[in-house]
């Protein structure tokens, strides 16, 4: 089970950032989201509402239509998803015909223009293949890409990991403001804190496959309610001060192997004899401020 | 002082053959010194193609400078007798960054740990050979009998990364190169392994350089910095001198791009800064002319060399070139 009974809302225009270390099960939600899973993965259950209507119901034509139009996924290494051997023109293009509209070569040109502008990209850009991009230019490109049918939800995993901070920057401008211009929310999932703290709204840590925090990014980052939140905060190294980072000791439990009750008591300094038992269910705690752990 | 191990005036060029597109200079007139009597940690910090790599390799022996000399005791690496090169490959360790790719996944843990107590005489039975295996490992911070005879795919990339440590510290090594240890490791265990870095140090004092495109990790945990740009050194010295006030334009863009993990939202809000372009400055000047926001005209006709600005610092731009 990679991901279990996790649960949100998304508010138009909102950034949400779904944070966790490998293996947590992020990347498996953001694909759940889009129905990606690929066999002999599943979804077992549970619901995904957009607008109004639960995506788990749609049939797979109908589930096709949507992804790109309405949600759209920015991958993680999007750099190594573009295809090597057409044009980045064509690339933006080709999803355009399947789904289904039919632009005149004229209408593409002005597009793409357009779209590749709206990324800080040069209009030469265009006729250019992947390998004569940096690959700060390639993840724009795929932004570009991404925001070509102007979707309602981004969903972007680990959009900047393979580039260097000067770069990511500069991505993750590009990134707000084109969704600033759609008015469409994004999800960021990722295992950067930094990049979530400046990003997002609100935050969602996830856990051996739960989701253990949801809370508004400034309350995570002053007030954290679940202590593997806490202690993942203490164990960033910060610029400010020196010293200060520590290690959460133990390790990160297998999915398959997950111990009873609350999955991160083997390492929690503050675990009491339920959370050995019983695992804790995510509650609101204090307004907009969701945590599981028995201990709130 | 009695240098250790030491960088003299290196320079590595590679390509410029028949079919290249001109040779690549990966790392220019590069200087370092590792002192022998006060053990300290250095780190050399840089983005993708800034020489990381190249220096890592030209101050382990694997690769030969284009110009230029490594030392280590006084001897150069490319000139050593055998003997020499046994004490060098035994005083001098390495952790490499992937720490899935250095095991072979038909051995088990143990074989990397035995391997160099043979190879080096280490122990005199097999009894003592585990005993000292069973101490590095706790010195790691991992559990000698969770730990060993397991195979790679057993363990997670925290606990393979700490085996790696383990290793290196088996043979009691002078100098530990550490090359980006902690980026493939995840957050929470990030820590625990820099801080056996340091304990080594401190404890055991052995000195180790730490190369790593982290800026804040190589704050926290080392002494002095280094801070190239593509191949150059843009700004050296005291670490808290160089991420507190920097005087590069390079190191100050570097230090503005970095998200931090803090409430305090300042990171997108800041003025979009120099751009990324990354085309060569054909010909001489400054590397980073092109992105610099402070350039002047001087600045592509000859490269700035490093300016002593304070007692613990140099920088190579010629804003500093009057400092006290």
């Amino acid at each position: 089970m990679a991901a279990d009974s996790v649960s949100f809302g998304l508010r138009a225009g909102e950034r949400l950032g779904v944070v966790g270390e490998s293996g947590s099960g992020k990347s498996t939600l953001a694909l759940a989201i889009l129905r990606m899973i690929k066999p002999p993965g599943r979804i077992d259950a549970g619901e995904i509402w957009l607008d109004g209507v639960n995506l788990m119901t749609l049939s797979d034509e109908a589930m096709r239509r949507v992804r790109l139009a309405r949600i759209a996924l920015i991958p993680q290494g999007s750099m190594n998803s573009l295809n090597p051997v057409m044009r980045i023109k064509d690339q933006i293009s080709d999803a355009w015909r399947d789904h289904g509209l039919a632009p005149s070569r004229r209408q593409v040109e002005e597009r793409v223009r357009d779209l590749l502008e709206s990324v800080g990209l040069r209009p030469e850009v265009a006729h250019m293949f992947p390998h004569e991009l940096s690959g700060g230019m390639k993840q724009r490109a795929c932004i570009a890409i991404a925001i070509s049918l102007r979707p309602r939800v981004i969903i972007a995993d680990e959009p900047t990991s393979a580039l260097d901070v000067v770069v990511q920057k500069q991505v993750m401008e590009t990134l707000a403001r084109v969704q600033e211009d759609l008015g469409a929310s994004v999800i960021l999932v990722g295992h950067d804190m930094g990049l979530m703290a400046q990003f997002v709204d609100r935050l969602g840590v996830m856990y051996a496959g739960r989701l253990i925090e949801v809370s508004p990014v400034r309350d995570i980052f002053t007030q954290p309610l679940h202590p593997y939140t806490e202690m993942l905060i203490a164990s960033l190294p910060s610029l400010e001060q020196k010293g200060t980072f520590r290690g959460i000791p133990g390790l990160i439990p297998l999915l398959r192997d997950l111990p009873p009750g609350c999955a991160f008591h083997p390492r929690c300094p503050h675990a009491v004899d339920r959370c050995r038992v019983e695992e804790p269910r995510l509650r609101e705690i204090r307004p907009a401020g969701w945590a599981a752990c028995h201990l709130r | 002082m009695t240098t250790l191990l030491e960088a003299r005036r290196v320079t590595k060029v590679f390509g410029g053959g028949l079919f290249d597109r001109g040779p690549t200079l990966a790392l220019d007139d590069f200087s370092l010194a590792i002192d022998g009597d006060r053990p300290s940690i250095t780190a050399v910090v840089g983005e993708s193609g800034s020489g990381k790599t190249t220096l890592s390799r030209l101050l382990l022996g694997l690769t030969a400078p284009t110009g230029g000399e490594v030392h280590y005791d006084g001897r150069d690496l490319q000139a050593m007798s055998r003997a020499e090169w046994r004490a060098f490959r035994r005083d001098v360790q390495v952790i490499f960054q992937d720490p899935y790719e250095v095991y072979n996944p038909f051995y088990r843990v143990d074989h990397v740990l035995t391997t160099p107590v043979a190879k080096f005489g280490l122990a005199s039975s097999r009894a003592a050979a585990r005993a000292l295996i069973e101490d590095v490992l706790r010195a790691v911070g991992l559990r000698p009998e969770e730990t060993l005879g397991r195979f790679p795919h057993q363990l997670s990339g925290g606990q393979r990364q700490r085996v790696m440590v383990a290793r290196a510290l088996l043979l009691k090594p002078r100098v530990i190169l550490a090359d980006e240890p902690v980026s493939m490791v995840d957050a929470s265990l990030r820590a625990t392994i820099l801080a056996s870095l340091r304990r080594m140090n401190a404890e055991l004092g052995i000195s180790i350089v730490y190369i790593t495109h982290d800026l804040a990790t190589a704050y926290q945990i080392s002494d002095n910095i280094i801070v190239l740009y593509r191949g150059s050194v843009a700004e050296a010295g005291d670490v808290a001198l160089v991420v507190k006030q920097p005087r590069h334009p390079y190191t100050q863009l570097l230090l503005s791009s970095i998200p931090q993990a803090s409430a305090a939202r300042t990171w997108m809000t800041e003025n979009a800064v120099a751009s990324a372009a990354v085309h060569d400055a054909p010909g001489a000047g400054c590397k980073f002319a092109a992105r610099c926001p402070s350039v002047v005209s001087r600045c592509r006709e000859a490269a700035p060399p490093l300016f002593q600005t304070d007692r613990h610092r140099v920088v190579s731009c010629y804003l500093h070139q009057n400092a006290p």
